[in-house]
């Protein structure tokens, strides 16, 4: 029988199922990349620096060896101050940037939407630009146009869907790319800071979508400054440090150590976020 | 069998059910789902192209004229030039010669300005979404090949217009602009990735471009080059290319093998270079721009 067992269990390891109720699962995650020190770097530019002997690249460790489960269903508020490596998270989970070490597994249609995620082409009109960002995303024509007129409906932008994005307002390119995310029926929506888009009335339905997002037991992580949001829609935090995971519990005990932390430790942060 | 099939193909896609993100060992990513990856977007590539177009033309009816006109005055401009230089000695024929050329030539190297702004001016498509970036500079050659399309038609109007004869030698065209389009590929991608590292990389462009349109057989011929000159003219890339196509189309004959083989060896090299380096930098865009 032990013999059985001990076969069954080596059978089991090596077929490692995919993660049966994992959505997503992070072992020993590190990033680390170099970005160049000009915004706009430039051959000119370069050689100068080449020339006075100064360095040209800088080195970020944006992540440090995070390991973490999500199981589906679940929506993850991840917390933190600017440069604590919340938005390398998302993008290593959604696959744009390689991790430097560890490993990413994702388990369903992932969604993104990291900063402003629409309107990558301000000459296109918002038409254009959903539709390529849709096929961009590895979607058929026909799925695109399919959802085309949800996303439309849902952002009400009215004629201004067939204007050069570079005439939208801000606010216009938030309702869009919230619109584009949303409808996409992701299985997993990453979305880093994009709560608080467009006006009054448009914030309420974002918000309304979002609860309706999180009933429907999709699996959501959030990225956000606005704690209250957070701690009404998630039913787990993270609270990311310098590339650590500091901790991670229910909404309200994260969001009380770090607003802890932020008045007691840092408090020009506070001042900086204000 | 199917079902089996499809479920093994959909492990590697982006938006399957299942992703896997893990280090690279080596400077590359899996080619073989990359390449996959790249021919499930090429309806994203089409469409981008066209969109840019339409951005580009604002879809008038002027627009499309100029995009015809254009080339074909910068045809006449230069036959003009060579005339007054040589005193008006040249034929209708040439006239032919540097409208196939040139035309040509502008396919290129509009194919590789539009490619090097494609990475850096996709800068928000990139940081959202996971998609093989190959498809951005491959995007710009078919739109350089869509401007490229209605001169093909024009160039055939002169081409009977002046007499020039019209036989099944004149089926080499197809390979030689197939060679030419993969030669403008690799360009196209490695432009791309270069461009993101050095952002003034356009404006040498531009200057570069000027020079290898002088530098290539198109406001003067092949056989007009002193024989001590030819090593050197024949580093030129793109000097077989347009040596087979003006044999091809004004004197009608069949070009000669060597320079079909030169074509292909140079499509081949840049190609795989052009291509092996866009995509083995790609994934460092993300934080570059």
């Amino acid at each position: 029988m032990s013999s059985l067992s001990a076969s069954e269990q080596l059978a089991e390891l090596e077929y490692a199922p995919p993660a049966d109720n994992w959505a997503i699962r992070a072992e020993n995650l590190s990033v680390t990349y170099r970005t160049p020190i000009d915004k706009r770097p430039t051959l000119k530019k370069t050689v100068a620096r080449m020339v006075r002997r100064q360095r040209t690249l800088k080195e970020v460790q944006a992540l440090r060896d995070i390991s973490l489960q999500i199981p589906h269903g679940t929506v993850v508020g991840i917390i933190g101050v600017n440069g604590a490596g919340k938005s390398t998270l998302m993008r290593t989970l959604a696959g744009i940037l390689p991790p430097t070490r560890g490993r990413v597994e994702v388990n369903g249609r992932v969604s993104t939407l990291l900063a402003l995620g629409v309107g990558f082409n301000a000459d296109l009109s918002g038409r254009e630009n959903v539709v390529l960002g849709g096929l961009a995303a590895g979607l058929s024509r026909e799925a695109v146009e399919a959802k085309y007129d949800e996303i439309a409906e849902f952002a009400d932008l009215g004629e201004f869907m067939d204007v050069p994005m570079r005439n939208y307002s801000s606010g216009m390119y938030g309702r869009l790319a919230f619109s584009v995310a949303v409808n996409m029926e992701p299985d997993i929506l990453l979305i880093d800071e994009a709560l608080s888009v467009g006006d009054a009335r448009f914030k309420r339905k974002s918000f309304d979508k979002m609860r309706e997002l999180c009933a429907e037991a999709r699996t959501i992580l959030i990225v956000s400054h606005a704690l209250k949001s957070l701690a009404t829609l998630c039913s787990d935090a993270i609270w990311l440090n310098e590339g650590r995971i500091m901790m991670r519990d229910t909404p309200e005990a994260v969001i009380d150590a770090y607003t802890r932390f932020l008045d007691v430790g840092e408090a020009d942060e506070v001042d900086e976020d204000v | 069998m199917s079902a089996v099939a499809e479920r093994r193909g959909r492990r590697d896609d982006f938006t399957s059910e299942r992703h896997v993100y893990e280090p690279f060992r080596v400077g590359l990513p899996p080619l073989g789902s990359y390449l996959r990856q790249l021919w499930r977007r090429r309806e994203f590539g089409l469409a981008l192209a066209r969109s840019e177009l339409r951005a580009a033309h604002l879809d008038t009816l002027f627009g499309r004229v100029w995009l015809v006109l254009n080339p074909m005055l910068m045809a006449l401009v230069y036959f003009m030039l060579v005339e007054i230089i040589r005193h008006g000695s040249k034929s209708p024929e040439f006239l032919a010669h540097i409208m196939a050329t040139l035309f040509a030539f502008r396919f290129v190297s509009s194919s590789i300005k539009d490619a090097a702004r494609s990475v850096t001016s996709g800068g928000r498509l990139i940081l959202n979404t996971a998609f093989p970036r190959a498809i951005l500079p491959i995007s710009a050659v078919i739109e350089g090949f869509y401007r490229f399309l209605p001169m093909v038609a024009v160039y055939a109007v002169v081409h009977v217009a002046v007499g020039l004869p019209v036989g099944p030698q004149l089926l080499w065209v197809v390979p030689i602009i197939l060679l030419l389009v993969l030669f403008a590929t690799g360009i196209s991608m490695f432009v791309a990735a270069a461009q993101v590292y050095f952002r003034d990389l356009r404006h040498f462009l531009r200057y570069f471009l000027r020079i290898w349109l002088y530098t290539s057989p198109i406001i003067w011929t092949v056989d007009q080059v002193p024989e001590g000159l030819k090593p050197f003219l024949a580093l030129n890339p793109l000097y077989p290319f347009l040596g087979s196509l003006s044999d091809t189309v004004i004197d009608g004959t069949s070009p000669p093998m060597t320079w079909i083989l030169w074509s292909a060896a140079w499509a081949l090299v840049v190609l795989v270079g052009g291509g092996l380096f866009f995509i083995s930098r790609e994934r460092e865009f993300a934080v570059r721009l």
